[in-house]
């Protein structure tokens, strides 16, 4: 069978990273996060020769979360290798490597341990082009996990979409789905400014149709530009990652009540498309932000903002946020439960803008 | 006796100084110094200086030569670049002074050596990253005295459009990166250097190394070691090189490090230590480095003994923690300009009057420099938002937001 098709559609087969043979052309299939996010950097690997991984346990191990998965044993060494753990030394590693014209697809075991090399992120990639005056860009990737996970407490569990995008030089996506997880690395790594790739892992193992488009190897997610998830009238609800599959909850919840909620995925959040997010007001004029990260200076709090000084008239009530807690991460189920947004809690968002129940 | 002979030698004398000092002025005409070490070959006129501190050595497993092979005209040009280094720092000075320069200003002057000993035993395929006390370095590596100026000025003329200042200097065409702020992160990003010069390079091939320098301020920072681990697990052709000027800021070696043998704090990597003040010494350390790092050993640790005449920066006073004594003494017994000039004069190479006179030329190319550096003038506002991605960015919020630049919609 894959002779003849070989023979007619020699296009239509391709080789995943587990080497089996799959026909595409033919259908949507359902891909996890995790595999369209390996897929995408197979791809780009095999596009570019400069294209190398590197982190803890991405090659020998498969990956902590097995997103590099089968990338050792097709590239080798070469290209994709572990380093030891000492993320200052290695991100400051892929920052020089980057200036001279490779591309580094660096990952973050989780962002938690991003702290520890920060001041090359922000110091020695973000500003360099900016303190050369052009002269050395940094087209380096800085991949990995982000935001809470489940019961790993505390120093594990932070959200640093606020941080990385607030700062200039830098661009911050953060994929939902797989197509978002697909077209948004490959785009991160073609791109030539450095990219923080905020992935979640509990979205790792989640499927989601991929298209045909998104499954062919020049499918690329533009960096800058939300998606509109869902259409809607009422209310305008704008979220990135994990969240996005909440506040599509809440908009199935909230639809049953006669409530149309429009759902914008942002996909990237520096450089933070307002003016999707402008459009959508001004065809809803209210606005409800979702994020899982801290409240206070959040990505809503910037949101909120922007909307304001720009498209105030258009509101007919005060924006709500809707964020994590603002303490530190419990262990306990019950308190980490109580800590996280839920879908209740985006839904009770969306009726007070509405001023419908309490 | 024979005055026509009197005649003859005053008409070859003159004739021979005349064509010195064009030949002088010819040379230091040229934007970058590159074409001065474009001759690699030894004149048939080659002296050898022996090298009278001995290399000291850590784990190192080749010899170290006793001494240098040069001739004239390296030596004059070693010189004349050191000189112009000089004069360039300490015209820094005057104008930090008058207020020209703002900010931080961290002057290099009786480091020279170091930086001229590396230039003259790398090529520019070699890759090599500083700290903020990156001026001379600069000069060597694609700037000119004209554009360091500038940049310190803060005019678009300058090597970083006047968006760096003192501390951001680069030049990617020269393999110059910098001119780095934070204390020891220019090594982590010089080891990535390496990684993309190993990278580059197809197995077997000698590699272009890559040389980080920082100070023994910075070389107790965590990450150097972790620089230093993966360096030598990956076999990169690295080179830590430790600028030990005796001083981080006000703090003393002895009393910031535990361990002050920095070439030996690369555990197993091999290290040595040696003279700073002696550009041919350098030269040679650097040499061998070179051959080491670039056939696949791994990395190396270069310690440099040297020292800063003025303190940290120019808010450094420099003689709160150190005396004027030592200061004074290091200046009259190890200064690198005075050691090459005694050199050329002991060696009966050039006359002490002839490098009067090339180092009052010199002065007065620094000061044309100066001059044509101040006509300049900053970028406009408008550029505040260039260079922030490589396409441009399509908005930029200013303090008043309603004269931001493009649009954010």
């Amino acid at each position: 069978m894959n002779a003849m098709i070989a023979r007619i559609a020699p296009k239509a087969l391709s080789q995943n990273a587990k080497n089996r043979t799959i026909i595409r052309g033919m259908a949507t299939v359902n891909m996890a996060v995790r595999e369209a996010i390996n897929r995408g950097i197979d791809e780009e690997m095999e596009r570019d020769e400069r294209v190398f991984v590197m982190g803890e346990e991405v090659a020998q191990y498969q990956g902590a979360y097995k997103v590099t998965k089968g990338l050792y044993q097709k590239y080798g060494e070469r290209r994709v290798f572990d380093t030891p753990i000492t993320e200052m030394g290695f991100t400051g590693i892929a920052t020089g490597a980057a200036a001279k014209d490779l591309r580094p697809v660096m990952e973050f075991m989780t962002f938690n341990f991003s702290m520890q090399a920060i001041d090359q992120v922000v110091n020695s990639a973000a500003k360099q082009l900016y303190m050369s005056a052009g002269d050395i860009n940094i087209p380096v990737v800085f991949r990995g996990p982000n935001g809470a996970a489940s019961g790993v407490a505390a120093q594990h569990s932070q959200c640093f979409a606020a941080w990385y995008s607030s700062v200039p030089g830098l661009k911050v996506v953060s994929p939902y789905s797989s197509e978002d997880a697909k077209g948004l690395i490959k785009s991160a790594i073609r791109d030539p400014n450095p990219v923080v790739v905020l992935e979640n892992e509990m979205l790792y193992g989640t499927m989601f149709p991929m298209s045909d488009e998104a499954q062919s190897s020049d499918f690329l997610v533009p960096i800058g530009k939300a998606k509109i998830e869902r259409v809607g009238s009422d209310v305008t609800i704008v979220t990135f990652s994990k969240m996005v599959g909440l506040s599509l909850e809440a908009a199935e919840i909230l639809a049953k009540e006669g409530i149309s909620c429009e759902v914008i995925n942002l996909r990237t959040l520096r450089p933070l498309d307002y003016g999707a997010v402008f459009n959508s007001v001004i065809k809803t004029s209210r606005l409800v932000t979702v994020e899982e990260g801290w409240p206070q200076n959040g990505i809503g709090a910037d949101i909120s903002a922007n909307v304001i000084e720009t498209v105030f008239d258009y509101l007919d009530a005060p924006i709500e946020r809707v964020t994590t807690a603002d303490v530190p991460m419990p262990y306990a189920l019950s308190l980490e439960k109580a800590v996280l947004p839920t879908v209740e809690d985006i839904v009770a968002s969306v009726k007070r803008t509405t001023f419908r129940g309490k | 006796e024979h005055p026509e002979k009197l005649i003859d030698i005053s008409i070859a004398i003159l004739f021979a100084i005349t064509m010195l000092s064009v030949r002088n002025s010819m040379s230091m005409r040229a934007a970058n110094f590159k074409s001065i070490f474009s001759m690699k070959s030894m004149s048939s006129d080659a002296i050898e200086i022996a090298l009278t501190r001995a290399f000291e050595t850590h784990q190192i497993p080749f010899e170290f030569p006793s001494k240098a092979v040069t001739n004239k005209e390296e030596l004059l040009n070693y010189f004349k670049i050191m000189y112009t280094m000089r004069r360039m720092e300490i015209t820094c000075d005057t104008e930090y002074k008058a207020r020209a320069i703002r900010g931080f200003c961290h002057l290099y002057d009786g480091q020279e050596a170091v930086a001229m000993g590396t230039e003259a035993a790398f090529d520019e395929k070699d890759s090599w990253i500083t700290s903020y006390r990156c001026h001379c370095i600069a000069l060597i590596r694609g700037g000119t005295c004209e554009s360091v100026f500038a940049e310190l000025f803060g005019f678009k003329e300058g090597m970083s459009k006047g968006k760096g200042g003192s501390m951001h200097l680069y030049s990617k065409k020269h393999n110059f990166f910098g001119g780095q702020g934070i204390v020891g992160a220019q090594v982590p990003f010089g080891a990535g250097l390496a990684f993309a010069n190993k990278y580059n390079t197809k197995p077997g091939d000698p590699m272009p190394v890559s040389i980080a320098m920082y100070g023994d301020g910075a070389a107790n920072q965590g990450q150097i070691w972790e620089s230093a681990n993966m360096a030598s697990l990956w076999k990169l052709p690295m080179i830590f090189c430790i600028e030990n000027n005796q001083y981080g800021m006000g703090t003393s070696k002895e009393r910031s490090s535990s361990n002050n043998l920095y070439y030996t704090m690369g555990n197993h990597i091999p290290g040595f230590r040696m003279d700073g003040m002696n550009v041919l010494m350098v030269r040679e350390g650097m040499r061998k480095a070179k051959e080491w790092c670039s056939s696949g050993n791994g990395p190396i640790y270069i310690e440099v003994d040297t020292y800063r005449y003025h303190g940290h920066s120019m808010s450094d006073p420099g003689t709160t923690y150190r005396n004027r004594d030592e200061i004074a003494s290091m200046r009259t017994a190890r200064d690198p300009i005075e050691f090459v000039k005694n050199l050329l004069v002991q060696n009966d190479l050039v006359s002490s009057q002839e490098l009067k006179g090339i180092e009052k030329d010199i002065r007065k190319e620094v000061q044309d420099a100066l001059k044509k550096a101040k006509a300049g003038e900053p970028l406009s506002v408008e550029h505040i938002g260039t260079d922030i991605f490589t396409e441009g960015v399509s908005y930029i919020r200013m303090p008043d937001r309603t004269k931001s630049f493009g649009s954010i919609m």
